[in-house]
């Protein structure tokens, strides 16, 4: 008997129990949630370096059934979501006192943690766009959540773009299955290698890659889609600005143009389009390290900055998968596109951990001196010590200072890019790596050190309960930048079976249907 | 006076029962015809909406209070859920562990039926929160914006 | 395959209406426009003329098999309405809230934040 299913089980049943039982008992939605993401958390972590599982619900075998697929990718997925899940509902515990309707935003969290482990877990192309709406409507309600006229404007334009994302990607799973008559991953993508290998794609699946390519480019808000996230990110309360850049647009977004197109459409040589796929990939991924980057210099709210910034980041992420898609494709050296993947993958763990805490820092900050603005604070270093060093060393790490995690995963990106022979795209890559430095100088000089600003004067170090979360953040960054040179076989055994996953399509199809 | 008039009231308080019937035989049986727990908590709630629409959202809440709807709206959901959970001591989650019973028969097919039942509490209550939610905003805003007008 | 083409054109439809249109009220009544259209695509690939339910019943021949309606797309398109039922619920009360808010459904006006 395996237990996968619980990671979906578990935070449903709380997301429905904390609104109940909130009528009567108001501290329900602390407890439960604590609870369920501490448990789901040992069990994510449980789980690495376990064999891959898959498990039939109501025991119906795979291409019939609905299967439940945790390998590699997925495991690794599930780590960062609710590792870092947890740790922003602790950092809710104080944070969140200010708000009224508490159990509501218990409920809605856990539905929305709901949703994102069931995308990661889900083998079955419509399975993943339910638990997709799921967590995305979950996020709709959290983001206006404070129900002030900003907060409002941010949902409803995040709403309106993310129900045009879901109509896209409901339309692809329609004609996936028109044309090849099942929903089961495994089951599509075998259809696919058998019946369309080396053919011209079927203009239909070429239709459904494109559909695909733009809802899930939405979700994970690449540039050409990304104008909810400068306003959603920063209206949301901390915890969910953190997990929305952290995870949810990574879980959504990056996880399921990953699944679909490695593991169904196929990069391999003879798979149709596949070349024409790769290249969008890395087209949006260079937009988006331009534009995020460029527009991240010029914001002087702290939280909007961090957007911006995460529109960046997310594009070294794909840029990394993009690159790897790419020599699959046309059919190079598999260690060449190994190594692309593997810092693709590496930066997103990194920058789950690194954006989260930064969104965590921010909202700590919000809270001791009640605004974001950066031309009112300064000199946090001495008035908040733990939160500014916290801060610091997230802003080194993602700026890509060297002893820290994020230099380690540029590096092998750009290392990556450039053997592979796209000589321009590597010295963007490169030039808009210092203009992330450039932002995170400004950071420090405005918000942590310098002249003590206006606001600043009465601030106090945030309570235990906000700086905890921190301060753990912050010892993964440090740790995984440490660990990735000395102890290379760690890395490897977190993000090695993820990267054969993607590698190795036909792995995939024998793990689901055997 | 709330609501609409004395013909509408009259015909909605005979009505609502028969539909409330109706919806519980479409939950009871969806397992045999089609419906189920969906189409049959869809009109179950259509009773209520129309409890609401005759008499002023005071009467429909005096039949079930809006805590008591969250309550089982939650309820229904966790049920749905807890089934999920039996079947995972079978081996696998929503494995239909209890006997399948004879074709065409009321108690048959295990667990379909009480998950219809979930269901059914589940998409009624919510409906009808919805819909409550919704007509409690329309009075508060649209009130204002009348007021606008005239002014 | 004109049905498919008349399903693309409901959706430009609702598309444009998302676009084009200043009112609040009037983008989700686009946005509800194309999850229909959607809708309609799914119904119209599990299509079939003269198609009968899917229900198997003692003594039917291998024959009757060819004329079963595929039942999958519709189980979709039932979940994916709930779906989008959920959403506009959702919609429809961040609009109502947006109007306490600023007096209008105009997002011209309403539209402070800046992308």
């Amino acid at each position: 008997m395996n237990l996968v299913p619980l990671f979906v089980a578990i935070p449903l049943g709380a997301a429905f129990l904390i609104p109940m039982i909130g009528f009567w008992w108001k501290k329900s939605g602390e407890v439960l949630s604590t609870l369920s993401m501490v448990a789901l958390s040992v069990m994510a972590l449980a789980s690495i370096g376990a064999p891959a599982v898959v498990h039939h619900m109501g025991g119906w075998a795979a291409p019939k059934g609905i299967a439940i697929v945790a390998d590699g990718l997925s495991v690794l997925l599930l780590v960062a979501v609710n590792v870092i899940g947890l740790l922003c509902i602790i950092f809710s515990l104080k944070y969140m006192r200010e708000y009224t309707g508490l159990p509501k935003y218990y409920g809605l969290f856990m539905l929305m943690v709901a949703g994102m482990n069931g995308v990661v877990l889900s083998g079955d192309l419509f399975n993943l766009f339910v638990f997709l709406e799921i967590a995305s409507v979950a996020s709709y309600a959290l983001v206006a959540f404070g129900v002030e006229a900003d907060e409002l404007e941010a949902g409803f334009k995040y709403l309106i773009l993310g129900s045009v994302a879901s109509v896209m990607i409901l339309f692809a799973v329609g004609t996936v299955y028109a044309v090849t008559g099942s929903l089961n991953m495994a089951d599509v993508s075998r259809t696919i290698a058998a019946e369309w290998a080396g053919t011209e794609m079927n203009p239909a699946l070429l239709l459904a890659a494109a559909l695909f390519l733009m809802g899930f480019s939405l979700k994970a808000a690449l540039v050409p889609f990304h104008a909810w996230l400068p306003d959603a990110h920063p209206s949301a309360p901390a915890p969910i600005s953190a997990m929305l850049s952290g995870v949810v647009i990574k879980s959504l977004g990056v996880y399921a143009i990953c699944r679909v197109f490695f593991n169904v459409f196929g990069f391999a040589a003879t798979s149709p389009g596949s070349v024409i796929i790769a290249n969008s990939m890395i087209g949006f991924s260079v937009l988006s390290i331009v534009v995020g980057g460029l527009a991240a210099v010029g914001q002087w709210d702290l939280k909007r900055l961090l957007a911006y910034s995460s529109i960046g980041q997310i594009g070294y992420v794909t840029l990394g998968l993009g690159v790897g898609a790419r020599v699959l494709a046309t059919g190079e050296s598999t260690t060449l596109a190994a190594l692309a993947i593997f810092g693709g993958l590496f930066h997103l763990v990194n920058h789950a951990a690194f954006k989260s805490l930064l969104f965590l820092s921010s909202g700590a900050i919000q809270s001791a001196t009640g605004t974001r603005d950066m031309k009112l604070l300064g000199g946090l270093k001495e008035r908040m010590p733990i939160t500014a060093t916290t801060t610091n060393l997230a802003a080194l790490s993602i700026a890509g200072v060297p002893p820290f995690s994020g230099f380690w995963s540029k590096l092998i990106i750009i290392v990556a890019v450039v053997r592979a022979g796209h000589f321009g795209i590597g010295a963007v890559a490169i030039a808009m790596a210092f203009v992330t430095l450039v932002y995170y100088v400004k950071v420090q000089k405005s918000v942590l050190f310098g002249d003590v600003g206006r606001s600043v004067e009465q601030a106090r170090e945030v309570s235990p309960a906000m700086y905890v979360p921190l301060v753990l953040l912050a010892v993964v960054c440090v740790g995984f930048g440490i660990l990735a040179v000395t102890q290379p076989a760690i890395g490897e055994r977190m993000l090695g079976p993820a990267r054969d996953v993607l590698l190795n399509s036909a792995e995939y199809v024998k793990l689901v249907l055997g | 006076m709330k609501g609409l008039t004395v013909i509408v009231k009259t015909i909605t308080d005979f009505v609502v029962a028969f539909i409330v019937i109706f919806g519980a035989y479409i939950v009871l049986y969806g397992h045999l015809t089609p419906g189920g727990g969906f189409a049959g908590g869809v009109i179950v709630a259509c009773a209520f909406i129309l409890l609401m629409l005759g008499h002023g959202k005071e009467v429909a809440f005096s039949r079930l209070g809006e805590r008591m709807g969250h309550v089982l709206d939650s309820a229904g959901a966790l049920a749905f859920l807890l089934i999920g959970w039996i079947g995972l001591a079978g081996g696998y989650f929503f494995l239909n562990v209890f006997g399948r019973g004879d074709q065409f028969r009321l108690l048959s097919s295990g667990m379909i039926l009480p998950a219809n039942i979930a269901i059914a509490f589940k998409v009624g209550t919510s409906l009808f929160i919805v819909f409550a939610a919704l007509a409690v905003f329309r009075r508060r805003s649209f009130r204002s914006m009348i007021e606008d007008e005239l002014s | 395959m004109t049905v498919y083409f008349l399903c693309v054109v409901l959706l430009t439809m609702g598309l444009y209406c998302l676009v084009a249109k200043k009112n609040i009220v009037k983008k989700v009544i686009g946005i509800v426009i194309m999850e229909y259209a959607v809708n309609l695509y799914l119904i119209i690939v599990g299509y079939k003329t003269g198609g009968v339910a899917p229900i198997v019943e003692p003594g039917m021949g291998e024959t009757a098999l060819e004329r079963f309606v595929d039942p999958l797309p519709q189980a979709l398109v039932l979940t994916s309405i709930v779906i989008g039922l959920g959403v506009l619920a959702l919609m429809v009360s961040m609009c109502i809230r947006l109007y306490e808010k600023h007096g209008t459904f105009d997002m011209s006006h309403i539209s402070k934040l800046r992308g």
